[in-house]
């Protein structure tokens, strides 16, 4: 429990300087939003100027960031400029799809790369080992983007699947197990690439911390009682290789939220990363920073999650 | 042995995709910029080494194109009259390296054929020579980027790791809350504050800062892990002891102790910063048209009708792959060595 609030605490640190680190940057930021305005005629000056100052973009850099933390108290995460809206209604629904995308993405890669790491590393240097191991080294230079195209050439010339999008235009009128089937299909181009783009990573420390483990004596000892190879594999061994892929899963969420916020973009998912690309491209401050605050959040999350996960697996975090 | 063996081999490969890229004026046939408008989006040149009448020949050839009557964006070849392609001949001006003007290409065709190995892109201009020549402003971009991150993590690594105490405490703080984010959504927070509108060379050496810096957290953490533990050998007691000042025992008895982990980070930070100028160039916030980068190359794939018509538009994908396997096996190799103690 001492750790679990060590970790907490630590998180919320984290998330403070993160918001001030952004704050810090856009001061640095030549121009805003509004500068698009001065160009045109139609508008004076003293609009502008009004508009600045509603927003309290004339204020000094602390009484802006004090200004936004009273709003993120109050709920709001500051305006966004272009919305004329409280940043919060943006980011939630965003933030949901998301989430959607990439916590499926996590479980799907885990759950491909356990087995496959597990089972290769029961036979080092067999022709399975050696082909997967060029499988993930070929995968692992193959960038998302690439993936990602690549993926919707497949799916738009067979036709197959949906190419863009989150949902069907006529989503609205379908009963709920034609919606959920109509999401699914929609999910598997941007979960088929995010998965394939982790896939490399996961199984290779798989099948490292795995390959340890199995060098161990109480393996052996194992063995030699008989035990069977799957028991012996994902009874005996796998828990004991647990801790660095716990962190790892914790660690992997930043790759993952990289990757999804490409895949968004590219396939039309209306996530963080379109959100984050239309605000850079407007300067649209307060939804850049709340984007990045979310995906901060979210980054904890995971690593608060792989915290929990090793107190309740690894015995030897408990102990201390 | 094994290793050594695997890293000449990665090294090798390298070397040659690099030569081609950095003397590109050479390798590529046409000059980037020179629009054929009479060829938009050509399909790649058909090379073909066996004629009508069924001989083989050695040298290849191939027939000159023509827009097909009534058809958009459809060619069909002329048979009349065979070209060869041929070797080391005078084409396009262009700058060795930049610097001397040559006419002397390694490939090319007489008049009426062309020769598009890639294919075209919407405004006929030749792919294979766009790729070589985008390659040159994304490896660059990629390069300098570890070159700025190197340096940056050498230099507060060592710092960190040298004084210890609170500098430690706190630079390790700020190097947690640069890993935690995730890099993309930092490369566009960052970008987003600055100016939209830039002249291409503003935007090319903006960008490599940008990525150059937003990186520096992990090299860092780990120089200072390796400055950590040769801080506290008794040969750099000892010359503390002899009256040595803190720069040379650095110089003297640290740096040489961080080279194999430099290597190996540069190795696997290349291919990461040059993913990174693609993919922010393809978003249109890196490097602008007329320069092509990989980036903006690919860039014309956002657009439906290219990604369904145009295949050879996913050429520079495949340069990006080939450098990345270049230098992913290369930091395997180097990474191999490290842990088995030899480097």
């Amino acid at each position: 429990m001492k750790y679990l609030q060590r970790r907490l605490a630590h998180s919320i640190v984290l998330l403070i300087s993160a918001s001030v680190f952004c704050f810090l940057l856009s001061d640095l930021a030549p121009g805003s939003f509004f500068d698009e305005m001065k160009l045109n005629p139609q508008i004076s000056p003293g609009t502008v100027a009004a508009l600045r100052s509603e927003y309290g973009l004339d204020q000094a850099l602390p009484v802006r960031y004090g200004l936004w933390v009273k709003s993120v108290l109050r709920g709001e995460w500051g305006y966004s400029f272009a919305y004329n809206f409280p940043v919060r209604s943006l980011l939630i629904i965003r933030a949901r799809n998301t989430l959607l995308l990439t916590s499926l993405a996590m479980l799907l890669a885990w759950l491909t790369a356990l087995p496959l790491g597990v089972w290769i590393a029961s036979r080092p240097g067999r022709w399975d080992d050696r082909l997967s191991m060029a499988g993930t080294s070929l995968l692992l230079a193959v960038p998302e983007l690439v993936l990602a195209l690549g993926l919707l050439y497949v799916v738009i010339r067979t036709r197959a699947l949906p190419a863009g999008g989150m949902v069907s235009v006529r989503f609205e009128g379908l009963s709920l197990w034609a919606k959920i089937c109509d999401l699914s299909a929609h999910l598997v181009v941007p979960l088929t690439v995010l998965v394939l783009a982790s896939l490399p990573i996961l199984v290779r420390h798989v099948r490292a911390s795995m390959t340890e483990v199995l060098q161990a004596p109480f393996i052996q000892a194992a063995c030699g009682h008989g035990i069977g190879q799957a028991r012996l594999l994902f009874r005996y061994a796998l828990p004991a290789a647990a801790n660095p892929l716990i962190s790892l899963l914790g660690l992997s969420v930043a790759g993952l939220m990289s990757g999804s916020l490409l895949v968004e973009v590219i396939t039309g998912w209306p996530g963080l990363g379109p959100l984050l690309l239309e605000a850079s491209m407007s300067r649209d401050l307060y939804v850049v920073v709340g984007v990045v605050m979310a995906s901060t959040v979210f980054m904890i999350l995971g690593s608060l999650l792989a915290d929990v996960m090793l107190v309740i697996f690894d015995p030897r975090v408990r102990a201390d | 042995m094994q290793g050594s063996r695997k890293i000449i081999a990665s090294l090798v490969f390298l070397f040659f995709l690099h030569v081609a890229i950095l003397f590109a004026g050479f390798v590529a046939p046409c000059d980037p910029a020179t629009q054929n408008r009479e060829f938009p989006f050509a399909p790649p040149t058909h090379l073909h080494f066996v004629d009508a009448r069924g001989r083989l020949h050695f040298r290849p050839f191939v027939y000159p194109i023509v827009p097909q009557p009534g058809a958009l964006y459809q060619y069909e070849e002329t048979r009349e009259r065979a070209y060869a392609v041929r070797l080391f001949v005078r084409g396009p001006e262009y700058k060795v390296a930049g610097l001397f003007p040559s006419h002397l290409h390694l490939f090319g065709m007489d008049a009426p054929a062309r020769i598009f190995l890639a294919g075209t892109d919407n405004y006929g201009r030749d792919q294979f020579s766009r790729i070589l020549f985008g390659g040159q402003m994304s490896l660059a971009a990629g390069l300098l980027a570890t070159g700025i991150s190197l340096v940056l993590g050498l230099i507060v690594g060592c710092i960190a790791g040298f004084y210890g105490k609170w500098i430690d405490e706190s630079v390790m703080r700020l190097v947690e809350l640069f890993m935690v984010l995730p890099w993309l959504y930092l490369l566009l927070a960052v970008r987003s504050f600055l100016p939209l509108h830039l002249t291409p060379a503003q935007a090319f050496f903006l960008l490599i800062g940008v990525i150059g810096t937003i990186g520096w957290a992990r090299p860092a953490r780990l120089i200072r892990g390796v400055v950590l533990s040769a801080r506290s050998r008794k040969y750099v007691m000892a010359s503390r002891g002899f009256g040595a000042s803190d720069f040379y025992i650095v110089r003297r008895h640290v740096l040489p102790h961080t080279y194999g982990v430099l290597l190996t980070q540069a190795a696997l930070l290349v291919p990461q910063y040059i993913v990174a100028e693609v993919t922010m160039s393809f978003f249109g916030l890196g490097l602008s048209e007329p320069r092509p980068s990989w980036g903006n190359l690919l860039a014309v794939l956002q657009q439906y009708n290219v990604v369904v018509s145009y295949w050879w538009m996913f050429a520079p994908a495949l340069a990006l792959v080939l450098v990345n396997i270049g230098y992913l096996g290369v930091a395997n190799a180097f990474h191999e060595q490290l842990q088995s103690g030899s480097m």
